[in-house]
């Protein structure tokens, strides 16, 4: 119990001592990490790249958290630095949107013309077909018979 | 039953995505424009390897020279390296600074690399990379052109030569301060 | 010598190419049999020579023959013998011999196969698949010639890449090749039946087994290039969304969309243009992805070399995605459906969604892959698209068609019953949702992770369930369980080897899910002797060792792994200088298991020897995607054999 509580009070002269200094949060460097680039490599994030740059710059990323810039603050830096390019995925504006929007659009508009073909399908003039006895089931019947019969 | 037109929608489809793929011809996915040009130019303070403090701020009103390299950075850094010691030399006593940024390197690698060309320039290490993060570079070697009034004003990716060099000088030096 | 003999036979393979294309189909045309021959002939001779192409590239590198270009850049004297031999494929140049090597193979056997049993449709399948070997044989004449004649003759080579001294590149781009030039025979067989208006399902019929062994080797390459990412990287991932990655997938989207299409034409004889229109798009972009990884215009962790080669890949895309859209687009009204349906809810339905979403994966990754050069183009301004988009978009799309997995081939054709829903799919529902119940209770808090758990089960439920209901059927002629099961996967191996490739992918969708979810790592700098713990393991730091290879110098770091269970294991991640590239690659050192792997990656050291940092990951679920691997091969090899025959 006493050295729990010399552990906080130690924590707190360490906090207090270090004048606008924030604790870091391990996760929140991976996650700014994870949206960026690694410069060095292709299409690995910082987080992810094992190279000497994205250790740098996971470094930096650090010390700005630590000095109490916000997530959206740190990397408006990078973007700052280095340009849009630095975003491993396109900010949700002007005409990045359209990277965003599209795929779920061309979704949707797959969805419309399978809907339309369903349709189109299920008007063409039924073969007259006893209902009842699903096909699948009928040539499964036909197959084990078959193998029924055989030696 | 579908007007006849329709069926030629696909291959016409096809078409602008190809001339797409042409236009990728003209750009180079490894050229990254850089956001900071005409803007001020990052302040930094180093200790150089001669052991002195140098500040960017302290060299407002001349013109800054500002290249990154490293002793592994083969062969451009060790292409250019004469062409940065000629320039510095021709271009010392007419207002310029060149001053050179040592990334991600070992201090024995840097200061063989130093003696070897015989830099006479200040050199300094940036060991955190902070530096190297400030100006945007991705690569090694990239020169920035810092004007009088501090600010970036040309970049080179890529080993420069001693005409590229005087020829950005040059016309930032007629420049007022 | 070899400069001059290797260029011969090239040009000669050339000429060839173009005088058989021609002349077969100048033989469908006219039907004359000797222009026919003639063809035939020619495709054999190329194959000849390009074989005595690869035989002297082979020599020269054994032979540490620097004359020749390819061999000099790619090797050098240090380089070990196995990379001397498959350095033939490691560079650009090497990659195209490598290609038309195997379409030349393909060609043959359609010689064999096809010359007596599809006399309308041969002729043309052969022009167009001597036509595309012409068109690679034209890269290896004109941008990309293996046989350049190097001068002065440099005393050492330039050495190969190091991150393809690994066993993973040996086979990697040769199982990817043999994915995507198989293509080029479905894609021939395609042509040919709209040439000659025999659009019906024989296309499809004959070459059945040619898409599947196509889209299994792609498949194969695109593990074994995940395998490679894991182990050689250094990041412990084995997808970047990379572009070339992406340049693989989308086939293999697109191609897996086909193999499902077909089976609806076979049956009902709908969907005849959409299957055309398929597989050449499918086709289309094999050649795309072989265009990306040349032409420089993304960059890549592929990219080769720029040059005018890009050029020529487009200039032939463009001719064969224009030319078969128009020729599609001419047979239009030979393609109308024949078949009726009766509801919404039915297998056809499910395998209409099934294409939809392959399809719009594709699509994603497609416009993801060109967006930054749409941007260039429109704004001026770069911009990346990497794995936050992909993954958004794509995993909700997977997850849907894990879904349809399990419901495609177990509900009827045409309309299905309440009875019919009931009976398949309400065990394997409730199984599924008990699992994530069973997970959420453990501690599992992600949706997505719980929902792809639960369709894991779901899915595994209906094929278990199916196939315990046939063996049980088959059991009443006094069967015993073991020869029941075998008679039955024999017996109905299309069937059930579909089913035995599904249970692949979700053995690998179970790995994906749980590496992602539940993968945890650590960075830290250790002194010697000092110790780091993660996930239940305990690492030391023993020290650093230094040494000399053939062709590179390296250190390696000792450490000892240790969790109680297992017992201790040593350790060696290291770091690989080698004079030719500009910053060490890493080593990395792994210990692998079935439910989790140790991975160590070792960072910076200090020269004395006395720390090092290192990245620890403790990677789960790691080895079911090789694991599904395995269970492809198995159920690709079981739909391929041939039918049972039926008793007179």
């Amino acid at each position: 119990m006493i050295r729990g509580l010399a552990g906080v009070l130690a924590t707190l002269v360490l906090l207090t001592g270090a004048a606008a200094a924030v604790p870091v949060d391990e996760k929140t460097v991976h996650d700014v990490a994870a949206q960026l680039r690694c410069v060095v490599c292709q299409s690995l994030s910082v987080a992810d790249s094992p190279s000497e740059t994205a250790n740098q710059m996971r470094g930096i990323i650090r010390e700005r958290l630590a000095a109490g810039e916000s997530p959206a603050e740190v990397r408006a830096y990078f973007v700052e630095k280095y340009g849009e390019w630095i975003l491993l995925a396109p900010p949700k504006s002007g005409f990045n949107l359209l990277v965003w929007v599209v795929p779920f659009a061309g979704l949707g508009l797959g969805l419309v013309l399978v809907a339309i073909v369903l349709r189109r399908w299920s008007r063409n003039t039924p073969s007259g077909a006893p209902a009842g006895v699903d096909p699948a089931l009928r040539e499964r019947i036909r197959r084990e018979m078959a193998e029924k019969d055989s030696p | 039953m579908r007007a006849s037109w329709l069926r030629w929608v696909i291959p016409a489809a096809v078409v602008p995505v190809l001339m797409l793929l042409a236009y990728g011809f003209k750009t180079n996915p490894r050229e990254i424009p850089s956001p900071l040009l005409d803007r001020p130019a990052a302040a930094f303070t180093v200790t150089t390897f001669a052991g002195s403090p140098l500040s960017l701020e302290s060299l407002r009103g001349k013109v800054v020279m500002l290249n990154f390299w490293a002793s592994w950075c083969r062969p451009a850094c060790y292409e250019e390296a004469p062409a940065l010691e000629r320039t510095w030399r021709e271009y010392k006593d007419k207002g310029v600074v060149v001053v050179g940024i040592d990334i991600q390197d070992r201090e024995e690698a840097a200061r063989t690399f130093l003696a070897e060309f015989g830099h006479s320039f200040p050199n300094a290490p940036d060991p955190a990379g902070r530096i190297a993060v400030d100006y945007g570079v991705y690569g090694v070697p990239e020169t920035f052109f810092i004007d009088r009034k501090g600010r970036v004003r040309f970049k080179q990716v890529g080993a420069l030569t001693d005409e590229l060099a005087r020829q950005r000088l040059d016309t930032l030096l007629k420049e007022p301060s | 010598m070899i400069p001059e003999l290797g260029y011969g036979a090239t040009v000669a393979a050339l000429a060839l190419a173009l005088w058989g294309a021609v002349a077969t189909a100048g033989a469908a045309r006219t039907g004359r049999a000797d222009l026919l021959r003639s063809g035939e002939r020619a495709a054999v001779g190329i194959w000849v020579l390009i074989t005595a192409c690869i035989a002297l590239m082979l020599y020269a590198f054994l032979t540490f023959d620097f004359s020749v270009r390819y061999v000099a850049f790619n090797t050098n004297r240090g380089t070990p013998f196995y990379y001397r031999i498959t350095a033939l494929w490691g560079a650009l140049e090497g990659s195209i011999v490598l290609w038309s090597w195997l379409l030349s193979i393909y060609a043959l056997i359609v010689v064999v196969q096809y010359r007596r049993r599809q006399p309308e449709l041969y002729p043309w399948v052969l022009s167009v698949m001597l036509g595309t070997l012409a068109f690679f044989l034209l890269v290896m004449t004109i941008p990309a010639p293996p046989f350049e004649r190097l001068s002065p003759i440099p005393p050492d080579g330039r050495g190969l890449n190091p991150l393809l001294e690994d066993s993973g590149m040996i086979t990697h781009p040769v199982a990817l090749y043999l994915g995507f030039t198989g293509f080029t025979v479905p894609f021939a067989f395609a042509v040919a039946a709209l040439i000659v208006k025999r659009t019906g399902e024989e296309w499809i019929t004959i070459t059945r087994r040619w898409t599947i062994i196509a889209w299994y080797f792609l498949s194969l390459g695109l593990l074994i290039g995940g395998w490679w990412s894991y182990h050689v990287l250094g990041w412990g991932g084995y997808w970047a969304w990379d572009p070339v990655e992406n340049a693989a997938f989308m086939p293999w989207l697109t191609a897996t969309a086909f193999l499902h299409s077909v089976m609806i034409q076979e049956r009902r004889h709908m969907l005849k243009l959409w299957n055309l229109g398929l597989i050449f798009l499918t086709f289309g972009l094999t050649l795309f992805g072989t265009f990306l990884t040349r032409s420089g215009i993304i960059g890549s962790v592929h990219s080769f070399t720029q040059g005018s080669i890009g050029v020529f890949f487009l200039a032939f895309l463009a001719l064969v995605l224009l030319g078969s859209f128009s020729l599609l687009a001419s047979r239009v009204d030979r393609l109308r459906a024949e078949g009726v349906l009766d509801s919404v809810v039915s297998r056809e339905s499910m395998f209409l969604l099934n294409n939809l979403f392959l399809v719009a994966a594709a699509f994603t990754v497609f416009f993801g892959t060109v967006f930054p050069l749409l941007s260039e183009a429109v704004r001026g301004v770069k911009v990346s698209v990497g794995a936050p988009f992909f993954n958004l978009v794509n995993i909700p799309i997977f997850l849907a068609l894990l879904f349809l997995m399990g419901v495609g081939p177990l509900i009827a054709w045409r309309r299905a019953s309440a009875e019919n829903l009931k009976r398949n799919f309400l065990k394997p529902v409730l199984a599924g949702v008990v699992a994530a119940a069973i997970l959420r209770g453990l501690g599992v808090g992600n949706a997505l992770v719980l929902t792809a758990m639960a369709l894991v089960v779901f899915v595994a439920g209906t094929i278990s369930l199916d196939l315990f209901r046939a063996v049980r059927t088959r059991r009443r002629n006094g069967n015993g369980w073991a020869a029941a099961t075998f008679g039955l996967l024999l017996r109905q191996n299309r069937r059930y080897g579909g089913f035995i490739v599904h249970l692949g992918i979700l053995v690998i969708a179970l790995g994906v899910a749980g590496s992602q979810a539940w993968s945890v790592q650590t960075e830290v700098t250790l002194q010697k002797g000092q110790t780091v713990d993660l996930a239940g393991y305990h690492v030391r730091f023993d020290g650093l060792d230094a040494t000399e290879e053939s062709n590179h110098a390296k250190v390696t770091g000792t450490f000892t792994l240790s969790n109680g269970r297992r017992g201790e294991t040593v350790l060696l991640p290291g770091r690989k200088f080698y004079p030719q590239e500009q910053t060490p690659i890493a080593a990395v050192d792994y210990r692998l298991g079935l439910l989790e792997d140790v991975y160590l990656v070792l960072g910076d050291f200090s020269r004395d020897g006395s720390q090092a940092t290192v990245k620890l990951q403790v990677n789960r679920m790691v080895s079911w995607l090789w694991i599904g691997g395995l269970v492809l091969t198995l159920g690709a090899a079981l739909a391929i054999l041939p039918e049972a025959r039926r008793p007179a």
